[in-house]
Protein backbone atom coordinates (compact mmCIF):
# COMPACT_ATOMS: atom_id res chain seq x y z
CA UNK A 1 0.00 0.00 0.00
CA UNK A 2 2.58 2.06 0.89
CA UNK A 3 4.61 1.45 -2.31
CA UNK A 4 1.01 2.37 -4.14
CA UNK A 5 1.04 6.17 -2.43
CA UNK A 6 4.58 6.59 -2.75
CA UNK A 7 4.09 6.21 -6.46
CA UNK A 8 1.36 8.33 -6.48
CA UNK A 9 3.39 11.28 -4.49
CA UNK A 10 5.76 10.42 -7.26
CA UNK A 11 3.52 10.70 -9.60
CA UNK A 12 1.69 14.05 -8.56
CA UNK A 13 4.52 15.90 -7.69
CA UNK A 14 5.94 15.45 -11.21
CA UNK A 15 2.43 16.10 -13.15
CA UNK A 16 2.35 19.13 -10.93
CA UNK A 17 5.79 20.29 -11.58
CA UNK A 18 5.15 19.89 -15.60
CA UNK A 19 1.80 21.61 -14.84
CA UNK A 20 4.02 24.70 -13.88
CA UNK A 21 5.71 24.47 -17.48
CA UNK A 22 1.95 24.13 -18.95
CA UNK A 23 0.77 27.40 -17.52
CA UNK A 24 4.26 29.35 -18.41
CA UNK A 25 3.56 28.31 -22.19
CA UNK A 26 -0.53 28.78 -21.58
CA UNK A 27 0.55 32.77 -21.36
CA UNK A 28 2.76 32.50 -23.66
CA UNK A 29 0.56 30.92 -26.69
CA UNK A 30 -2.92 30.49 -24.76
CA UNK A 31 -3.45 33.89 -23.65
CA UNK A 32 -0.84 35.91 -26.19
CA UNK A 33 -0.20 33.55 -29.26
CA UNK A 34 3.20 33.00 -28.64
CA UNK A 35 4.60 29.92 -30.68
CA UNK A 36 7.00 28.78 -28.18
CA UNK A 37 8.74 25.85 -30.15
CA UNK A 38 11.65 25.95 -27.37
CA UNK A 39 10.07 25.02 -24.45
CA UNK A 40 12.72 22.70 -23.25
CA UNK A 41 14.92 25.62 -23.39
CA UNK A 42 13.63 27.50 -20.47
CA UNK A 43 12.73 24.71 -18.65
CA UNK A 44 16.52 23.35 -18.85
CA UNK A 45 17.76 27.04 -18.17
CA UNK A 46 16.00 27.24 -15.08
CA UNK A 47 16.83 23.43 -13.58
CA UNK A 48 20.78 24.27 -14.88
CA UNK A 49 20.61 27.67 -13.15
CA UNK A 50 18.87 26.24 -10.22
CA UNK A 51 21.39 22.95 -9.81
CA UNK A 52 24.54 24.83 -10.53
CA UNK A 53 23.77 27.90 -8.08
CA UNK A 54 22.65 25.57 -5.37
CA UNK A 55 24.96 22.86 -6.02
CA UNK A 56 28.76 21.67 -4.23
CA UNK A 57 31.82 22.72 -5.92
CA UNK A 58 32.59 20.14 -8.63
CA UNK A 59 36.25 19.79 -10.47
CA UNK A 60 34.21 19.17 -13.16
CA UNK A 61 31.84 22.00 -14.50
CA UNK A 62 30.94 25.15 -12.40
CA UNK A 63 29.32 25.38 -9.79
CA UNK A 64 30.06 25.69 -6.05
CA UNK A 65 27.75 28.90 -4.94
CA UNK A 66 25.74 26.84 -2.15
CA UNK A 67 23.40 29.77 -2.62
CA UNK A 68 20.60 29.25 -0.42
CA UNK A 69 17.98 27.45 -2.07
CA UNK A 70 15.79 29.72 -2.64
CA UNK A 71 17.79 32.28 -3.69
CA UNK A 72 19.06 29.50 -5.99
CA UNK A 73 15.46 28.58 -7.49
CA UNK A 74 14.96 32.53 -8.08
CA UNK A 75 18.47 32.35 -10.14
CA UNK A 76 17.10 29.58 -12.07
CA UNK A 77 13.69 31.84 -13.25
CA UNK A 78 16.19 34.65 -13.64
CA UNK A 79 18.21 32.75 -15.96
CA UNK A 80 15.49 31.49 -18.01
CA UNK A 81 14.08 35.02 -17.81
CA UNK A 82 17.33 36.08 -19.06
CA UNK A 83 17.43 33.52 -22.09
CA UNK A 84 13.86 34.20 -23.21
CA UNK A 85 14.28 38.03 -22.80
CA UNK A 86 17.64 37.52 -25.34
CA UNK A 87 16.04 35.15 -27.23
CA UNK A 88 12.82 37.73 -27.18
CA UNK A 89 14.44 40.69 -29.02
CA UNK A 90 15.88 38.12 -31.34
CA UNK A 91 12.82 36.64 -32.82
CA UNK A 92 9.83 38.19 -31.55
CA UNK A 93 9.23 40.18 -34.47
CA UNK A 94 8.32 36.71 -36.32
CA UNK A 95 5.17 35.26 -36.28
CA UNK A 96 3.47 32.35 -35.74
CA UNK A 97 5.40 29.06 -37.60
CA UNK A 98 8.75 31.09 -38.20
CA UNK A 99 9.03 32.38 -34.22
CA UNK A 100 8.17 28.48 -33.50
CA UNK A 101 10.87 26.99 -35.97
CA UNK A 102 13.46 29.67 -34.28
CA UNK A 103 12.65 29.02 -30.63
CA UNK A 104 12.79 25.30 -32.07
CA UNK A 105 16.29 25.99 -32.57
CA UNK A 106 17.07 27.87 -29.72
CA UNK A 107 16.49 24.12 -27.74
CA UNK A 108 18.31 22.59 -30.11
CA UNK A 109 21.33 24.77 -29.49
CA UNK A 110 20.60 24.60 -25.55
CA UNK A 111 20.56 20.97 -25.71
CA UNK A 112 23.79 20.68 -27.44
CA UNK A 113 25.31 23.47 -25.42
CA UNK A 114 24.68 21.68 -22.20
CA UNK A 115 25.74 18.09 -23.64
CA UNK A 116 29.51 19.66 -25.29
CA UNK A 117 30.62 22.46 -22.94
CA UNK A 118 31.79 19.72 -19.82
CA UNK A 119 33.24 23.16 -18.29
CA UNK A 120 29.47 24.82 -18.03
CA UNK A 121 27.36 22.20 -17.12
CA UNK A 122 29.10 18.95 -16.68
CA UNK A 123 28.62 18.24 -20.93
CA UNK A 124 27.02 14.58 -21.05
CA UNK A 125 27.03 13.38 -17.73
CA UNK A 126 25.29 16.47 -16.54
CA UNK A 127 25.25 18.68 -13.24
CA UNK A 128 25.86 16.88 -10.41
CA UNK A 129 26.96 17.93 -6.46
CA UNK A 130 23.26 19.34 -5.67
CA UNK A 131 21.92 18.64 -2.88
CA UNK A 132 17.92 18.71 -1.83
CA UNK A 133 17.16 21.34 0.62
CA UNK A 134 15.72 20.14 4.34
CA UNK A 135 17.24 16.24 3.32
CA UNK A 136 19.62 16.12 6.41
CA UNK A 137 16.96 17.02 8.42
CA UNK A 138 14.35 14.76 6.40
CA UNK A 139 16.27 11.83 5.21
CA UNK A 140 16.01 10.46 1.34
CA UNK A 141 12.36 8.91 2.14
CA UNK A 142 8.43 8.93 1.64
CA UNK A 143 8.39 12.05 4.32
CA UNK A 144 10.26 14.11 2.43
CA UNK A 145 8.61 13.54 -1.14
CA UNK A 146 5.50 14.77 0.70
CA UNK A 147 6.82 17.20 1.72
CA UNK A 148 8.10 18.48 -1.27
CA UNK A 149 4.84 17.61 -3.53
CA UNK A 150 3.28 19.75 -0.88
CA UNK A 151 5.90 22.87 -1.97
CA UNK A 152 5.48 21.96 -5.47
CA UNK A 153 1.30 22.10 -4.95
CA UNK A 154 1.84 25.81 -3.53
CA UNK A 155 3.83 26.64 -5.99
CA UNK A 156 1.16 25.58 -8.59
CA UNK A 157 -1.22 26.92 -6.71
CA UNK A 158 0.30 30.53 -6.04
CA UNK A 159 1.35 30.34 -10.22
CA UNK A 160 -2.41 29.71 -11.29
CA UNK A 161 -3.90 32.86 -8.96
CA UNK A 162 -0.99 34.93 -10.45
CA UNK A 163 -1.77 33.86 -13.83
CA UNK A 164 -5.90 33.86 -13.07
CA UNK A 165 -5.26 37.67 -11.42
CA UNK A 166 -3.16 38.51 -14.66
CA UNK A 167 -5.43 37.63 -17.42
CA UNK A 168 -7.99 39.10 -15.73
CA UNK A 169 -6.76 42.50 -15.71
CA UNK A 170 -6.25 45.03 -18.23
CA UNK A 171 -2.77 43.70 -19.14
CA UNK A 172 -4.33 40.33 -19.90
CA UNK A 173 -7.04 42.02 -21.87
CA UNK A 174 -4.10 43.20 -24.10
CA UNK A 175 -2.26 40.16 -24.27
CA UNK A 176 -5.53 38.41 -25.65
CA UNK A 177 -6.03 41.68 -27.97
CA UNK A 178 -2.53 41.03 -29.33
CA UNK A 179 -3.48 37.49 -29.85
CA UNK A 180 -6.28 38.31 -31.78
CA UNK A 181 -5.10 41.17 -34.04
CA UNK A 182 -1.71 42.38 -33.58
CA UNK A 183 -2.42 45.62 -36.23
CA UNK A 184 -5.78 46.23 -34.40
CA UNK A 185 -3.85 46.90 -31.24
CA UNK A 186 -1.79 48.87 -32.55
CA UNK A 187 -3.57 51.00 -34.09
CA UNK A 188 -5.17 51.46 -30.15
CA UNK A 189 -1.95 52.59 -29.64
CA UNK A 190 -0.44 49.42 -28.32
CA UNK A 191 3.27 48.63 -28.77
CA UNK A 192 2.77 44.69 -29.39
CA UNK A 193 6.76 44.28 -29.75
CA UNK A 194 6.91 45.39 -26.08
CA UNK A 195 4.14 43.11 -24.41
CA UNK A 196 4.59 40.29 -26.83
CA UNK A 197 7.98 40.66 -25.14
CA UNK A 198 6.95 40.58 -21.74
CA UNK A 199 4.81 38.04 -22.43
CA UNK A 200 7.49 35.84 -23.48
CA UNK A 201 9.84 36.33 -20.79
CA UNK A 202 7.51 36.43 -17.71
CA UNK A 203 5.95 32.76 -19.54
CA UNK A 204 9.66 31.72 -19.44
CA UNK A 205 10.15 32.77 -15.70
CA UNK A 206 7.61 30.23 -14.82
CA UNK A 207 9.44 27.93 -17.53
CA UNK A 208 12.00 27.89 -15.73
CA UNK A 209 10.54 27.72 -11.91
CA UNK A 210 9.05 24.69 -12.99
CA UNK A 211 12.93 23.79 -14.21
CA UNK A 212 14.16 24.68 -11.03
CA UNK A 213 11.95 22.51 -9.43
CA UNK A 214 12.03 19.35 -11.22
CA UNK A 215 15.92 19.41 -11.13
CA UNK A 216 15.60 20.08 -7.40
CA UNK A 217 13.26 16.73 -7.42
CA UNK A 218 16.31 14.69 -9.37
CA UNK A 219 18.78 16.34 -7.65
CA UNK A 220 20.23 16.13 -11.24
CA UNK A 221 19.57 17.50 -14.57
CA UNK A 222 21.66 16.60 -17.85
CA UNK A 223 21.30 17.03 -21.56
CA UNK A 224 18.46 13.56 -21.56
CA UNK A 225 16.42 16.07 -19.52
CA UNK A 226 16.24 18.73 -22.06
CA UNK A 227 15.13 16.56 -25.12
CA UNK A 228 12.72 18.19 -27.65
CA UNK A 229 10.53 14.89 -25.79
CA UNK A 230 9.54 17.70 -23.20
CA UNK A 231 8.80 20.43 -25.67
CA UNK A 232 6.16 17.89 -27.53
CA UNK A 233 4.86 16.56 -24.30
CA UNK A 234 4.29 19.99 -22.15
CA UNK A 235 2.42 21.66 -25.64
CA UNK A 236 0.39 17.99 -26.19
CA UNK A 237 -0.80 18.70 -22.20
CA UNK A 238 -1.64 22.75 -23.25
CA UNK A 239 -3.85 21.48 -26.57
CA UNK A 240 -5.23 18.40 -24.66
CA UNK A 241 -6.28 20.46 -21.40
CA UNK A 242 -7.13 23.65 -23.72
CA UNK A 243 -4.73 26.58 -24.38
CA UNK A 244 -5.76 29.62 -22.93
CA UNK A 245 -7.34 28.29 -19.85
CA UNK A 246 -5.35 27.89 -16.41
CA UNK A 247 -7.69 25.02 -15.52
CA UNK A 248 -7.67 23.50 -18.37
CA UNK A 249 -3.60 23.74 -19.19
CA UNK A 250 -3.44 21.95 -15.36
CA UNK A 251 -6.00 19.15 -16.19
CA UNK A 252 -3.99 18.34 -19.51
CA UNK A 253 -0.74 18.32 -17.66
CA UNK A 254 -2.25 15.61 -14.80
CA UNK A 255 -4.16 13.97 -18.18
CA UNK A 256 -1.48 13.64 -20.58
CA UNK A 257 1.13 12.79 -17.62
CA UNK A 258 -0.98 10.30 -16.44
CA UNK A 259 -1.74 8.65 -20.11
CA UNK A 260 2.48 8.65 -20.58
CA UNK A 261 3.28 6.86 -17.68
CA UNK A 262 0.28 4.61 -17.96
CA UNK A 263 1.09 3.81 -21.07
CA UNK A 264 4.72 2.99 -20.38
CA UNK A 265 3.23 0.70 -17.91
CA UNK A 266 1.02 -1.35 -20.36
CA UNK A 267 3.31 -1.32 -22.37
CA UNK A 268 6.05 -2.86 -20.05
CA UNK A 269 3.55 -5.51 -18.47
CA UNK A 270 1.63 -7.08 -22.29
CA UNK A 271 3.62 -5.99 -24.57
CA UNK A 272 5.87 -8.92 -26.40
CA UNK A 273 9.64 -8.36 -25.07
CA UNK A 274 10.62 -7.98 -28.12
CA UNK A 275 8.05 -5.04 -28.68
CA UNK A 276 9.09 -3.38 -25.43
CA UNK A 277 12.73 -2.20 -26.72
CA UNK A 278 10.23 0.49 -28.99
CA UNK A 279 8.15 1.53 -25.70
CA UNK A 280 9.29 5.36 -25.82
CA UNK A 281 8.33 5.23 -29.50
CA UNK A 282 5.20 3.54 -29.32
CA UNK A 283 4.21 6.06 -26.81
CA UNK A 284 4.96 9.42 -28.79
CA UNK A 285 2.67 7.56 -31.26
CA UNK A 286 0.25 7.46 -28.58
CA UNK A 287 0.46 10.83 -27.66
CA UNK A 288 0.41 12.46 -31.19
CA UNK A 289 -2.60 10.72 -32.03
CA UNK A 290 -3.65 12.19 -28.70
CA UNK A 291 -2.75 15.55 -30.96
CA UNK A 292 -3.85 15.23 -33.76
CA UNK A 293 -7.06 13.19 -32.71
CA UNK A 294 -7.91 16.51 -30.63
CA UNK A 295 -7.18 19.40 -32.93
CA UNK A 296 -8.74 17.80 -35.58
CA UNK A 297 -12.31 17.19 -33.62
CA UNK A 298 -11.78 19.67 -30.00
CA UNK A 299 -9.83 22.08 -30.81
CA UNK A 300 -10.37 23.76 -28.29
CA UNK A 301 -9.51 21.27 -25.45
CA UNK A 302 -11.19 19.87 -23.13
CA UNK A 303 -11.79 22.49 -21.18
CA UNK A 304 -11.79 25.67 -23.51
CA UNK A 305 -11.13 29.45 -22.80
CA UNK A 306 -13.54 30.87 -21.21
CA UNK A 307 -14.52 34.79 -21.45
CA UNK A 308 -13.24 36.82 -18.44
CA UNK A 309 -15.26 39.75 -17.32
CA UNK A 310 -13.68 42.12 -15.70
CA UNK A 311 -14.40 43.68 -11.98
CA UNK A 312 -14.89 47.10 -14.16
CA UNK A 313 -16.75 45.41 -16.66
CA UNK A 314 -18.91 43.76 -13.98
CA UNK A 315 -19.93 47.85 -12.42
CA UNK A 316 -23.69 48.60 -13.85
CA UNK A 317 -24.08 51.45 -16.28
CA UNK A 318 -26.17 53.34 -14.25
CA UNK A 319 -25.90 56.02 -16.75
CA UNK A 320 -27.03 53.89 -19.67
CA UNK A 321 -29.74 51.59 -17.46
CA UNK A 322 -28.02 48.87 -18.37
CA UNK B 1 -10.26 76.42 -47.12
CA UNK B 2 -9.79 74.31 -43.70
CA UNK B 3 -6.66 74.39 -43.19
CA UNK B 4 -4.72 71.26 -43.70
CA UNK B 5 -4.68 68.66 -41.27
CA UNK B 6 -2.44 65.71 -42.96
CA UNK B 7 -0.39 66.48 -45.48
CA UNK B 8 1.46 63.58 -47.83
CA UNK B 9 3.85 64.72 -50.48
CA UNK B 10 5.46 62.42 -53.06
CA UNK B 11 5.01 58.76 -51.11
CA UNK B 12 6.14 55.93 -52.77
CA UNK B 13 5.76 52.98 -50.90
CA UNK B 14 5.04 48.94 -50.90
CA UNK B 15 5.45 45.26 -49.47
CA UNK B 16 8.58 44.11 -50.81
CA UNK B 17 11.72 46.47 -51.52
CA UNK B 18 12.22 47.55 -55.11
CA UNK B 19 8.74 47.04 -56.01
CA UNK B 20 6.53 49.87 -54.88
CA UNK B 21 2.61 49.64 -54.73
CA UNK B 22 2.39 53.80 -54.70
CA UNK B 23 4.30 55.83 -56.53
CA UNK B 24 4.72 59.39 -55.89
CA UNK B 25 1.40 60.31 -54.16
CA UNK B 26 0.31 63.27 -52.83
CA UNK B 27 -2.64 63.98 -50.61
CA UNK B 28 -4.31 66.84 -48.27
CA UNK B 29 -7.01 66.46 -45.73
CA UNK B 30 -8.24 69.04 -44.57
CA UNK B 31 -9.50 70.05 -41.10
CA UNK B 32 -13.29 69.06 -40.08
CA UNK B 33 -13.85 67.61 -43.48
CA UNK B 34 -14.01 63.95 -45.14
CA UNK B 35 -11.25 63.22 -47.41
CA UNK B 36 -12.07 60.73 -49.63
CA UNK B 37 -9.65 58.07 -51.29
CA UNK B 38 -11.18 56.14 -54.14
CA UNK B 39 -10.18 54.35 -57.08
CA UNK B 40 -9.99 50.57 -59.03
CA UNK B 41 -8.61 46.85 -57.10
CA UNK B 42 -4.93 47.21 -56.59
CA UNK B 43 -4.82 50.96 -56.81
CA UNK B 44 -3.18 51.77 -53.71
CA UNK B 45 -5.49 53.05 -51.21
CA UNK B 46 -5.01 50.90 -48.95
CA UNK B 47 -1.33 50.95 -49.02
CA UNK B 48 -1.09 54.59 -48.69
CA UNK B 49 -3.70 54.70 -45.15
CA UNK B 50 -0.73 51.91 -44.24
CA UNK B 51 2.01 54.05 -45.14
CA UNK B 52 0.02 57.20 -43.25
CA UNK B 53 0.04 54.79 -39.92
CA UNK B 54 3.05 53.30 -40.66
CA UNK B 55 2.45 49.69 -41.07
CA UNK B 56 3.65 49.93 -44.31
CA UNK B 57 7.67 50.86 -45.14
CA UNK B 58 7.99 53.86 -47.06
CA UNK B 59 10.93 54.43 -49.76
CA UNK B 60 10.00 57.98 -50.35
CA UNK B 61 7.98 60.84 -49.00
CA UNK B 62 6.79 62.83 -46.34
CA UNK B 63 3.84 62.93 -43.80
CA UNK B 64 2.99 66.04 -42.28
CA UNK B 65 0.19 65.97 -39.70
CA UNK B 66 -0.56 69.18 -37.61
CA UNK B 67 2.22 70.94 -38.53
CA UNK B 68 5.00 68.66 -37.39
CA UNK B 69 6.68 65.82 -39.50
CA UNK B 70 5.46 62.45 -38.45
CA UNK B 71 7.25 60.47 -41.47
CA UNK B 72 8.08 56.87 -40.38
CA UNK B 73 5.59 57.01 -37.27
CA UNK B 74 5.33 53.63 -35.22
CA UNK B 75 1.86 52.93 -35.71
CA UNK B 76 1.35 52.51 -31.68
CA UNK B 77 2.42 56.11 -31.56
CA UNK B 78 -0.39 57.22 -33.86
CA UNK B 79 -2.58 57.86 -31.08
CA UNK B 80 -0.04 60.51 -29.40
CA UNK B 81 0.07 62.68 -32.03
CA UNK B 82 -3.78 62.46 -32.09
CA UNK B 83 -4.60 60.13 -34.79
CA UNK B 84 -6.72 56.94 -34.87
CA UNK B 85 -6.52 54.39 -37.42
CA UNK B 86 -9.71 51.90 -37.72
CA UNK B 87 -8.53 48.88 -40.08
CA UNK B 88 -10.44 47.28 -42.41
CA UNK B 89 -10.97 44.20 -41.22
CA UNK B 90 -10.45 42.39 -37.92
CA UNK B 91 -10.10 45.87 -36.01
CA UNK B 92 -12.14 44.34 -32.81
CA UNK B 93 -11.67 41.95 -30.65
CA UNK B 94 -13.85 39.32 -30.83
CA UNK B 95 -12.85 36.96 -27.91
CA UNK B 96 -13.68 40.70 -25.18
CA UNK B 97 -16.82 42.04 -24.10
CA UNK B 98 -17.67 45.51 -25.75
CA UNK B 99 -17.52 46.90 -22.81
CA UNK B 100 -13.47 45.37 -22.37
CA UNK B 101 -12.79 46.66 -26.30
CA UNK B 102 -13.26 49.82 -25.36
CA UNK B 103 -11.40 49.65 -21.79
CA UNK B 104 -9.05 48.66 -23.63
CA UNK B 105 -8.94 51.36 -26.31
CA UNK B 106 -9.10 54.06 -23.16
CA UNK B 107 -6.49 52.57 -21.28
CA UNK B 108 -3.43 55.16 -21.77
CA UNK B 109 -5.93 57.62 -23.56
CA UNK B 110 -5.97 61.16 -22.87
CA UNK B 111 -8.12 62.69 -20.46
CA UNK B 112 -10.97 60.93 -17.68
CA UNK B 113 -12.04 57.57 -18.73
CA UNK B 114 -15.27 56.99 -17.35
CA UNK B 115 -16.47 60.25 -18.78
CA UNK B 116 -15.41 59.12 -22.62
CA UNK B 117 -16.94 56.05 -21.74
CA UNK B 118 -20.30 57.58 -20.97
CA UNK B 119 -20.14 59.70 -23.80
CA UNK B 120 -19.31 56.83 -26.63
CA UNK B 121 -22.50 54.81 -24.88
CA UNK B 122 -24.74 57.92 -25.29
CA UNK B 123 -23.03 58.13 -29.06
CA UNK B 124 -22.96 54.43 -29.68
CA UNK B 125 -26.19 53.41 -28.38
CA UNK B 126 -26.64 50.06 -29.45
CA UNK B 127 -23.06 49.46 -28.35
CA UNK B 128 -24.01 50.50 -24.33
CA UNK B 129 -27.28 47.61 -24.79
CA UNK B 130 -24.77 44.93 -25.83
CA UNK B 131 -21.83 46.41 -23.32
CA UNK B 132 -21.36 42.54 -21.67
CA UNK B 133 -21.72 40.71 -24.78
CA UNK B 134 -18.47 39.23 -26.43
CA UNK B 135 -17.66 41.63 -29.29
CA UNK B 136 -17.74 38.62 -31.79
CA UNK B 137 -21.51 38.45 -31.61
CA UNK B 138 -22.11 41.67 -33.07
CA UNK B 139 -23.25 42.33 -36.62
CA UNK B 140 -21.04 43.52 -39.20
CA UNK B 141 -22.49 47.33 -38.93
CA UNK B 142 -22.07 47.47 -35.37
CA UNK B 143 -18.63 45.85 -35.02
CA UNK B 144 -17.98 48.81 -37.05
CA UNK B 145 -19.37 50.74 -34.98
CA UNK B 146 -17.00 49.60 -32.07
CA UNK B 147 -14.20 49.93 -33.92
CA UNK B 148 -15.08 53.96 -35.15
CA UNK B 149 -15.98 54.47 -30.65
CA UNK B 150 -12.83 52.69 -29.71
CA UNK B 151 -11.04 55.18 -32.24
CA UNK B 152 -12.76 57.69 -30.84
CA UNK B 153 -11.39 56.78 -27.37
CA UNK B 154 -8.43 58.45 -27.46
CA UNK B 155 -10.26 61.93 -28.42
CA UNK B 156 -8.60 61.94 -32.30
CA UNK B 157 -8.21 65.02 -34.58
CA UNK B 158 -8.06 62.42 -37.60
CA UNK B 159 -8.90 59.12 -38.13
CA UNK B 160 -7.83 57.15 -40.93
CA UNK B 161 -11.00 54.52 -41.83
CA UNK B 162 -9.77 51.78 -44.12
CA UNK B 163 -13.25 50.53 -46.53
CA UNK B 164 -15.39 50.78 -43.09
CA UNK B 165 -18.35 49.54 -45.34
CA UNK B 166 -16.49 46.32 -46.72
CA UNK B 167 -18.31 43.24 -46.19
CA UNK B 168 -21.90 45.42 -45.36
CA UNK B 169 -25.14 45.44 -46.28
CA UNK B 170 -26.07 48.72 -48.21
CA UNK B 171 -28.41 49.64 -45.55
CA UNK B 172 -25.25 49.28 -42.98
CA UNK B 173 -22.84 50.82 -45.02
CA UNK B 174 -24.75 53.99 -45.45
CA UNK B 175 -25.45 53.80 -41.65
CA UNK B 176 -21.65 53.70 -41.13
CA UNK B 177 -20.36 56.03 -43.76
CA UNK B 178 -23.29 59.05 -42.45
CA UNK B 179 -22.00 58.73 -38.84
CA UNK B 180 -18.59 58.98 -40.48
CA UNK B 181 -19.32 61.97 -41.96
CA UNK B 182 -21.25 63.12 -38.58
CA UNK B 183 -18.34 62.98 -36.75
CA UNK B 184 -16.81 65.70 -38.40
CA UNK B 185 -19.48 67.92 -37.05
CA UNK B 186 -17.36 66.80 -33.27
CA UNK B 187 -14.16 68.93 -35.36
CA UNK B 188 -12.79 65.33 -36.42
CA UNK B 189 -11.05 65.04 -39.53
CA UNK B 190 -11.91 61.82 -41.80
CA UNK B 191 -9.43 60.49 -44.23
CA UNK B 192 -11.53 57.73 -45.68
CA UNK B 193 -10.78 54.93 -48.39
CA UNK B 194 -13.81 53.34 -49.85
CA UNK B 195 -15.34 51.03 -52.67
CA UNK B 196 -19.20 52.12 -52.48
CA UNK B 197 -18.15 55.02 -54.41
CA UNK B 198 -21.29 56.81 -54.85
CA UNK B 199 -22.38 56.52 -51.05
CA UNK B 200 -18.81 57.54 -50.19
CA UNK B 201 -18.77 60.75 -52.72
CA UNK B 202 -22.38 62.00 -51.69
CA UNK B 203 -20.78 62.46 -48.04
CA UNK B 204 -17.34 63.59 -48.80
CA UNK B 205 -15.97 67.16 -49.09
CA UNK B 206 -12.92 66.21 -51.08
CA UNK B 207 -11.77 63.17 -53.64
CA UNK B 208 -8.93 61.74 -54.46
CA UNK B 209 -9.37 59.31 -57.37
CA UNK B 210 -5.63 56.35 -57.34
CA UNK B 211 -5.40 54.15 -60.07
CA UNK B 212 -1.87 52.04 -60.35
CA UNK B 213 -0.61 53.52 -57.06
CA UNK B 214 -0.86 56.80 -58.77
CA UNK B 215 -2.61 60.23 -58.21
CA UNK B 216 -4.72 60.60 -61.61
CA UNK B 217 -7.71 63.29 -60.27
CA UNK B 218 -9.12 65.15 -57.39
CA UNK B 219 -11.18 67.33 -57.27
CA UNK B 220 -14.87 68.09 -54.48
CA UNK B 221 -16.59 65.80 -54.23
CA UNK B 222 -19.67 67.01 -55.64
CA UNK B 223 -18.15 67.72 -58.34
CA UNK B 224 -16.65 64.37 -59.29
CA UNK B 225 -20.01 62.35 -58.38
CA UNK B 226 -21.68 62.98 -62.06
CA UNK B 227 -18.47 62.89 -63.59
CA UNK B 228 -17.61 60.51 -66.21
CA UNK B 229 -14.51 60.10 -65.66
CA UNK B 230 -14.21 58.32 -62.18
CA UNK B 231 -16.12 56.08 -64.38
CA UNK B 232 -13.55 55.81 -67.19
CA UNK B 233 -10.99 55.44 -64.70
CA UNK B 234 -12.46 52.88 -63.28
CA UNK B 235 -12.98 50.82 -65.94
CA UNK B 236 -9.39 51.41 -67.03
CA UNK B 237 -10.27 53.20 -69.92
CA UNK B 238 -8.55 56.38 -69.13
CA UNK B 239 -5.40 57.30 -66.88
CA UNK B 240 -4.43 60.89 -66.09
CA UNK B 241 -0.76 61.64 -65.30
CA UNK B 242 0.10 57.80 -65.48
CA UNK B 243 3.97 56.69 -66.85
Amino acid sequence: MIGVISYLVFFATTASILAIAVLGLNLQWGNTGLFNGGVVAFFGAGAYATLILGGTPQAGHLGGFELFYPLALLGGMAAAGLLAWIVGLLTLRLRHDYLAIATFGVAVAFENLMRNAEWLAGGAKGVRGFERPLREALGDGFLYNLLFFAVVLVILIATYLFLERLVASPFGRLLRAIREDEEAAQSLGKNPTKIRLTAFVTGSVILGLAGGLYGTFYAFVSPQDVLPTLTFQIWAMLIVGGAGNNRGAIFGAFLIWGAWTASGWALSRFAPVEAQLYTGSVQFILIGSVIVGMLMWRPQGLLPEKLVVSQRGKTPLVKQGV
Amino acid sequence: MPDAILQAKGVTAGYVPDLPILKDVSITARAGQVTLIIGPNGAGKSTLIKAIAGLVQMSAGQIAFDGGDITGIRPDQLAQHGISYVPQTDNIFRSLTIRQNLDLALRGARGDAAATLARLFDQFPALAAKHRDKAGTLSGGQRQFLAIAMALASAPKLILMDEPSAGLSPKAAQEVLEHARALTEQGVSILLVEQNVNQALRLADHCYILAEGRNQVDGSAADLLGDSIVGEIYLGGRRVGAA
